[in-house]
Parts: structure tokens; C-alpha cells; sequence
């Protein structure tokens, strides 16, 4: 049978990485297709460019056989091509049938008035056809989170109106927030629409993908690096692909004394009700404890928990040895604890000041008189000392923060954290996230010798790689639970592909 | 953990087939769920009592006439206002577009200063006028990008500005009689003000239920970037809710004329805050996609309540503006009350 939508040589580059590199995709009809692969491997790429929600910048897209140009997901779904979006884009004020309706020419409303009963009993039809008992005159704000990704399916499953033949339904981690429950009412439904739809699945759990999908693609750093039938294939094999060409470099750290250092942060029981489930955490004086996990591991809420930015957060936390509770960040700034976030450009910096002032941002005053009234000299000389130490390019220090380079804009955020006399546990959320690998290797070095100094530091890596040269101790994260732990990296290297298992 | 999907039957009731009866059905006024909702219904109920008791004269058929009639102006200007605001924009310019109106009616129509005796044409010109000025307002702060606070925060004053320059030397008094008597006549003991600010009223709950124009200003309020990801051509929409509310406004002019009689550029003066403060007390959100043109109608009623029952029983009026003020930061804090809980649940 000839391929519904078939992709040859697609190439999406992103600055300072290339997302895929010439992917050769085949979709079949009638199949349920599962793609595989780490985070930032170009799984969610490969979707939105058939979505027509980035378009490649090389390669050919083919959907029934006719060279189509995807520049937007209006043209992808007049092809009978739609996506359930990870983030759900349903509009809450409104009811079930305009959702449904909100992206398709439909005859429900005619110059302008809406034709209610119409409308409706279309959006009936649409929803039966999955056997889905919500009412089409609900508004979406009553809808609980899983019914929601349910009429989310049907909005998709529309297009077929628009289109004479098979449909394309993309699936982009549909399951990542959802229950055992709502899973399986999600797969009977991706099973009962297979007679007349082509599917891609992604989601993180290896398990899932393989229980669903009939034929799997691993990606590993934006290439295809394999193709596996359903049964023709085992967990074991797909982990080792997974990991790919991917492989730590042999710089890993000396093994530090354990135990000769005090603990500095016990963490014991730790909830975020919906993200984390259950987890016992410390981190000792100078030591680097990274965590890893693939999207809604819990390892972000965690450490944003920690520096007291979810207040729902509960769990015994204890902090150079006295009883903590952290209400807040102004809390979690007092006892010494710092927080680089992931969304450096929108938490971390302020655009549009200059490097000296990002870098006093937080404990500028600490250098003060008394306290209360600014002493800039002061204040300069330690964000120069700074910005000298981590080897910050700039032209100076009265450089606009924005005209740096993304390396360098990290350097900032660490520097205003390294400003505070009294910080003691440095928390790095995605540290390296878009960096290039000389920044990446610069914000290494000033991490390792920030923890021979005596800091603690937690981080979330994004790669093996990084975790394995970095850290000391490492915690896999899934589904809000530490599955492994490695307590001593250097005395017990794990194979990647054991890390890879306890993560998907 | 979510309860299994296919047990779980979504909070809904046949739909009736009467366009009245969906019209307020799809005012957005479904079953109340939450405080939020009934609260502003509530503070009307438990205003008109408790005026009831410290007067006797509340209770009356002439008061509540009386409420309804200073209610009218509001409420049109209101109505018109809370399609801006529901798709999370505001049109600060009201004022300057009832001043225009005001002064334009009191020369286009028979007066004493110009020799114009236009008549229902003035009327007309005059509210087109205000039509247009809202268009302008929609296109400014659509095709230009222009957020709407600063765009109406300047023809607010153009619009002060122009009506100045109209008022001749000496004060227009309106001569035309048919346009003094809507304000003097009385159709079964309500002036024709009033019927007028209803079907104003009615007009708003039809567009805002019955219309792509009303549905899709909840869209916008709520996810603008979604609903142009939708491929709706949105810009429409947005200029038309800023006509509507120049439209509303400009009524709010004529009206305000005929009542005084004269032209006055300074007419419209102290509309703008009650609007906005009525659509909110009523349970529309300044951030939009929230509440209604019924909701904002409760709230004019609610401030109007408050100004009447504070009058009959003898409070300072200088304290109005005080309760007035504290009215609104109770009903911003309840009717936000459960927003804070939803935005730490909901992703």
C-alpha cells in the first residue's frame, strides 16, 4: 500500500543545533506509527512538521503521493491532517461544539449568526463517532482534564469531514498527564478510529508506545536511527538504540569521600500533589546531585518546589540540619538556597539592564550601606569580580544583557546567585538548555569549581552526557518517583542504557 | 487520578429551541457553580432589602421607577462596553465620544445657536459619528498593535478636546421638541429612555449569545494567539466591539442631551468609571472572556441600588464615592477568589 504521508530527507535546523537531519519518514494506512527517542532526539520536530506547525527547511513532504507545501496547520488539516496538541487548545468560555467547530468552515453559522441546533448536532455526530457521552452544549471550563483530551481527539477527528478518504491524526505526548484509566479509554479510542486514520504516536513511556503502536521509529540527536515492527522488537533492544552514538566522555570527576562531608539538604517524603509522588532527597556540603528525567518526571516541580515557588507542596524538609518550611523564594533566598530557571529569558534575567545590574539584582543591597541605601561602587566591583571569575564575554559590564550570547546570559544569571555571601545550595534547572558546547563547557567549569568550594548543587541535566561528567551522585526521575539511584557516580559508573530504562 | 471518561456525563440540559430563551441561556448565565456567580445577585437582593427596611420610600413604585430612569444612560454605555472588555481590551474614550455626541446632537438638531435643523437626521448622523470614532479606536489598536488602554486614553481626550471646540460662545439649548419629550414623555409611566436602554440590553444579550461576533469575543478574551492559530480572521471582531462601544456611548450622548435640554461638552463626564466598575461588580473580568452583558446589567442595577438607597436614607453624599469604591474592591475580590484557586489546579 502506498504511504499516506511520506517525508524524504527533512532537515529543521534551530540555532546551534540541528533538530533533524535528512529524516525519511513512511506512514502507512491504517497504522498506528510510535516514535521513540530522548528528549531534544527531534521526535516533537518531525510532528509539528507534519502538523504544518514548523515547516522544514529542507527536505519534501508528500501526503497521498502529491508534493504538498505544509506553511500552516489550516493547509495541513484542509489535507485531513491534525494534531492533539500536548498543551491543549481548547477555549474554556466557549461550548464543546464551537471548539469543535472553531477551526472548520462549517455551515452551523451563516453571516455571522450561529445556527445553535446545527451546530450542535453536528458536534453530536463528531462525538459519537468516539462514543464519547459529553454533552456538545458543555463549556469546556466544566470539563475535567481528561475530557478534555478527549474532545481534543474529536476537534482532530473532524477533518475527515474535510477530506475524501484516510485521515492523519498526530499525537504529541498525549499521555504524559493523564491516569492509567484515561489512557486506556485514549488507546480503545485511537484503536476504533485505525480503520480510517493513519496515526503518530509519541509519548515518553516505552511501554505505552509499544502497546499501541504497530510499528516504532527510534530517533536519537535528530536522525532515524532505526525501524521496528510491533513484536519484532524488545524494550532491552530499543533502550540501547535510544541511547545511540551518545556516549559519556571519560572526564567524570574523582570519586568524592562519601560521607566525609555534612549533609546539608534532607529531604524526606516530598509531594507536589499531580507531579511528585513520594521523594526522599539530600545533598551534601560541595556535593553535585543531578537529577534526570524526561518531560513530567517531577524533577522540575521538585526543585522549583524547593525554592518555594508551589505552595502545595508538602514533605519534611530539613536544611544545614534545622526543620525548613519554605514559603517562598524570599524564604528559600534567606536560608541560601539560589534557583537558575529553565525559562532563563522569561525567570532569570531582566531585559533590557545592564550585566551589573542583573548581577545585583538579588543581593545588591547585601553590599550596601546598612542595608537599605545602595552603594553601586560597591555593588560593580563584586558583579566585575564575578563576571571576571566565570570568564564572561562582554565588553563590559554595562552591556545590555540581551545583546550576549545565550552562554553568557547564563554567566549572568549564576553570577547574580554567586553574589549572595550566604548561599549554600545552588539549584540549576536545565542549565545548559541552548547553549552551545563552549558555553556548555565553560558553565561546567565554573559549576565544578563553585562545588569544590564548598557549594551544594542540584541540577536537572538534559543529557547523559552531562550528567555522567558532572555530577556525583544521580537520582532518575518518572512519573514523580525516583526509579533509580546512583549514590557515587565515580565508584559505580552505570551503562547508559540502564539510566534510559529507569527514565522511560 | 481522573474518574474513567465514558461515566462521567458533562453538566448540560436539552437545548430549547425559542432564540429568547437561548439568548439568556447562552448569556454565559448557567446553573451557578460558585460564589462568583450568584454573589452579584445576591448583593442586589440583600441591598434592595436592607434599603427597604431603613426606608420606607425604597419600596416605593415611583423610587424604583426612579432607579430604573437613572439606570438607562448607564446601562446603555455599559452594554456597549462589555464586549471590549470581555475580549480583554478596554475603551477608555467613552467620555470623550459622549461629549462629542452631547454637543453635536444640541447643534445639528433645532437650538438656539446654529440655524441646523436636522431633527432624527441629527440623531442619526450623530450616532454614526460615535460608530465611527469606535472604528477608528478598533483600527488603531488592532492594525497597529497599539495596546486599547493607550489608544482610547488619547481619543478619550481628541474626543474632550473636539467637543470644546464645538460648544459655540454661548450654550445651545435644544429646541426640537420631539427630542426633549423622550426624556418628558411617559409611555405607562416609564420614559422612552428606559425602553430603550432594554432593547439596548436585549441587542447585547442576542449578539453576545446568537452571533459569531459574541461567541468569538469570549475566544479572543480568553486565548487570542489560539483563536488566529485557528485561522480566524479576528481583526473584525475586535474593531467591531470598539464600534459597539462608540456606538453605545454616543447614545449615551443624544441621551444626556435630551434630558438636560442643552449642549453640554462636559456631559459625559463621570460615565466611564461607573461602566467599567459596573462590569466588573457584575462579574465580568477586566481580563476578559468572563461574564456578560446580563452580568454587567446587574451591575449597573447594584450601583444604582447603592446611589438611590444612600440618598433616601440620608447618608453624606461626599461618602458615596467611598461605599462606591469599597463595593468594587469586594466584588474584584470575590469574583476573583475562585480564580486564584483555578489558576493553581488548572494548567
Amino acid at each position: 500500500m502506498n504511504p499516506v504521508v511520506e517525508l524524504r530527507g527533512i532537515v529543521k535546523r534551530f540555532p546551534g543545533v540541528v533538530a533533524l537531519d535528512r529524516v525519511d519518514v513512511d506512514l502507512r494506512p491504517c497504522e498506528v506509527l510510535g516514535l521513540i527517542g530522548q528528549n531534544g532526539s527531534g521526535k516533537s520536530t518531525l510532528v509539528k512538521a507534519i502538523a504544518g506547525v514548523q515547516e522544514p527547511d529542507e527536505g519534501e513532504i508528500r501526503v497521498r503521493g502529491v508534493r504538498q507545501r505544509l506553511a500552516s496547520p489550516q493547509m495541513a488539516a484542509s489535507l485531513g491532517i491534525g494534531m492533539v496538541h500536548q498543551e491543549q487548545s481548547l477555549i474554556g468560555s466557549l461550548t464543546v461544539a464551537e471548539n469543535i467547530y472553531l477551526d472548520k468552515p462549517s455551515d452551523s453559522y451563516r453571516f455571522g449568526w450561529y445556527r445553535w441546533r446545527r451546530l450542535f448536532d453536528a458536534a453530536r455526530r463528531q462525538l459519537d463517532k468516539i462514543e464519547l457521552d459529553i454533552e456538545p452544549d458543555a463549556l469546556v471550563s466544566t470539563l475535567t482534564f481528561a475530557q478534555r483530551q478527549m474532545v481534543e481527539l474529536a476537534k482532530v477527528l473532524a477533518v475527515e469531514e474535510l477530506v475524501e478518504g484516510q485521515i492523519v491524526i498526530l499525537f504529541d505526548e498525549p499521555t504524559s498527564v493523564l491516569g492509567r484509566s484515561d489512557i486506556e479509554a485514549l488507546f480503545r479510542q485511537i484503536r476504533r478510529i485505525g480503520s480510517r486514520a493513519s496515526v503518530v504516536f509519541i509519548s515518553h513511556r516505552m511501554d505505552e508506545v509499544l502497546e499501541i503502536s504497530d510499528r516504532v521509529y527510534v530517533l536519537s540527536d535528530g536522525e532515524k536511527v532505526a525501524e521496528r515492527n510491533r513484536g519484532a522488537t524488545d524494550p532491552d533492544e530499543l533502550y540501547k538504540l535510544m541511547v545511540g552514538r551518545q556516549r559519556a566522555p571519560d572526564d567524570a570527576r574523582q570519586s568524592r569521600l562519601k560521607g566525609s562531608e555534612p549533609q546539608l539538604l534532607e529531604m524526606r517524603g516530598i509531594v507536589v500533589p499531580g507531579h511528585v509522588h513520594g521523594v526522599d532527597l539530600t545533598v551534601g556540603v560541595g556535593e553535585i546531585v543531578a537529577l534526570i528525567g524526561v518531560q513530567a518526571s517531577g524533577a522540575e516541580e521538585l526543585c522549583r518546589g524547593l525554592f518555594g515557588l508551589n505552595e502545595r507542596m508538602a514533605g519534611e524538609i530539613s536544611f544545614a540540619g534545622h526543620p525548613a518550611h519554605i514559603k517562598g523564594p524570599t524564604a528559600a533566598i534567606a536560608l541560601g538556597i539560589g534557583y537558575l530557571p529553565a525559562e532563563r529569558k522569561v525567570e532569570g534575567m531582566v531585559r533590557g539592564q545592564t550585566i551589573a545590574e542583573n548581577i545585583a539584582l538579588t543581593f545588591g543591597l547585601d553590599f550596601g550601606r546598612a542595608g537599605t541605601i545602595i552603594d553601586r561602587g560597591k555593588e560593580r566591583r563584586e558583579a566585575r569580580l564575578w563576571a571576571d571569575r566565570l570568564k564572561l564575554k562582554a565588553t563590559g559590564i554595562d552591556e545590555r544583557i540581551e545583546r550576549l550570547s545565550g552562554g553568557n546570559q547564563q554567566k549572568v544569571v549564576l553570577a547574580k546567585w554567586l553574589m549572595g555571601r550566604n548561599l549554600k545550595l545552588l539549584i540549576l534547572d536545565h542549565p545548559t538548555r541552548g547553549l552551545d558546547p563552549g558555553a556548555r563547557g565553560d558553565v561546567f567549569r565554573a559549576i565544578r569549581e563553585l562545588a569544590a568550594s564548598g557549594l551544594a548543587i542540584l541540577f536537572i541535566g538534559d543529557t547523559l552526557d552531562e550528567v555522567l561528567s558532572l555530577a556525583d551522585a544521580l537520582h532518575v526521575m518518572r512519573d514523580g518517583r525516583i526509579t533509580q539511584s546512583f549514590p557515587d557516580l565515580a565508584a559505580h559508573r552505570p551503562h547508559e542504557e540502564e539510566i534510559v530504562r529507569a527514565m522511560v | 487520578m481522573h474518574a474513567p471518561v465514558e461515566k462521567i456525563v458533562a453538566p448540560s440540559g436539552q437545548w430549547p429551541g425559542g432564540a429568547a430563551e437561548a439568548a439568556t441561556k447562552i448569556g454565559a448565565m448557567r446553573v451557578p457553580k460558585n460564589l462568583a456567580n450568584w454573589a452579584p445577585m445576591a448583593a442586589l437582593a440583600l441591598l434592595a432589602a436592607g434599603f427597604s427596611l431603613a426606608s420606607s420610600q425604597f419600596h416605593t413604585a415611583a423610587n424604583l421607577q426612579a432607579i430604573l430612569e437613572a439606570s438607562a444612560v448607564p446601562l446603555i454605555i455599559a452594554v456597549g462596553i462589555t464586549f471590549v472588555i470581555l475580549q480583554g481590551s478596554i475603551d477608555l474614550s467613552i467620555e470623550g465620544v459622549t461629549a462629542i455626541a452631547g454637543i453635536g446632537l444640541s447643534l445639528l438638531a433645532a437650538n438656539s445657536s446654529s440655524s441646523l435643523e436636522f431633527g432624527w437626521w441629527g440623531v442619526t448622523g450623530v450616532l454614526v459619528g460615535g460608530l465611527l470614532f469606535g472604528l477608528a479606536n478598533g483600527a488603531l489598536h488592532h492594525l497597529l498593535r497599539m495596546p486599547s488602554l493607550i489608544v482610547t486614553l488619547s481619543t478619550w481626550f481628541i474626543g474632550l478636546g473636539v467637543a470644546a471646540l464645538l460648544f459655540p460662545s454661548r450654550q445651545p439649548q435644544v429646541l426640537d421638541q420631539r427630542l426633549l419629550d423622550l426624556s418628558i414623555l411617559k409611555i405607562a409611566g416609564i420614559s422612552p429612555i428606559v425602553y430603550v436602554s432594554a432593547a439596548v440590553l436585549t441587542v447585547g444579550v442576542v449578539l453576545q449569545g446568537m452571533t459569531r461576533f459574541g461567541r468569538l469575543s469570549y475566544a479572543i478574551g480568553e486565548d487570542e494567539r489560539l483563536v488566529r492559530m485557528s485561522g480566524i480572521a479576528m481583526g473584525r471582531h475586535k474593531v467591531a466591539a470598539n464600534a459597539i462601544s462608540g456606538f453605545t456611548a454616543a447614545l449615551a450622548g443624544v441621551f444626556l442631551t435630551c434630558q438636560s435640554g442643552v449642549g453640554n461638552p462636559t456631559a459625559g463626564q463621570g460615565f466611564l468609571f461607573p461602566a467599567i466598575s459596573a462590569a466588573v461588580i457584575g462579574g465580568t473580568l477586566l481580563s476578559g472572556a468572563r461574564g456578560g452583558v446580563l452580568q454587567t446589567a446587574l451591575g449597573v442595577f447594584i450601583l444604582q441600588v447603592l446611589e438611590n438607597g444612600m440618598v433616601l436614607v440620608g447618608a453624606n453624599p461626599l461618602s458615596q464615592q467611598i461605599v462606591e469604591g469599597a463595593t468594587i474592591t469586594i466584588a474584584v475580590a470575590i469574583g476573583g477568589y475562585p480564580l486564584i484557586r483555578k489558576l493553581r489546579v488548572v494548567k
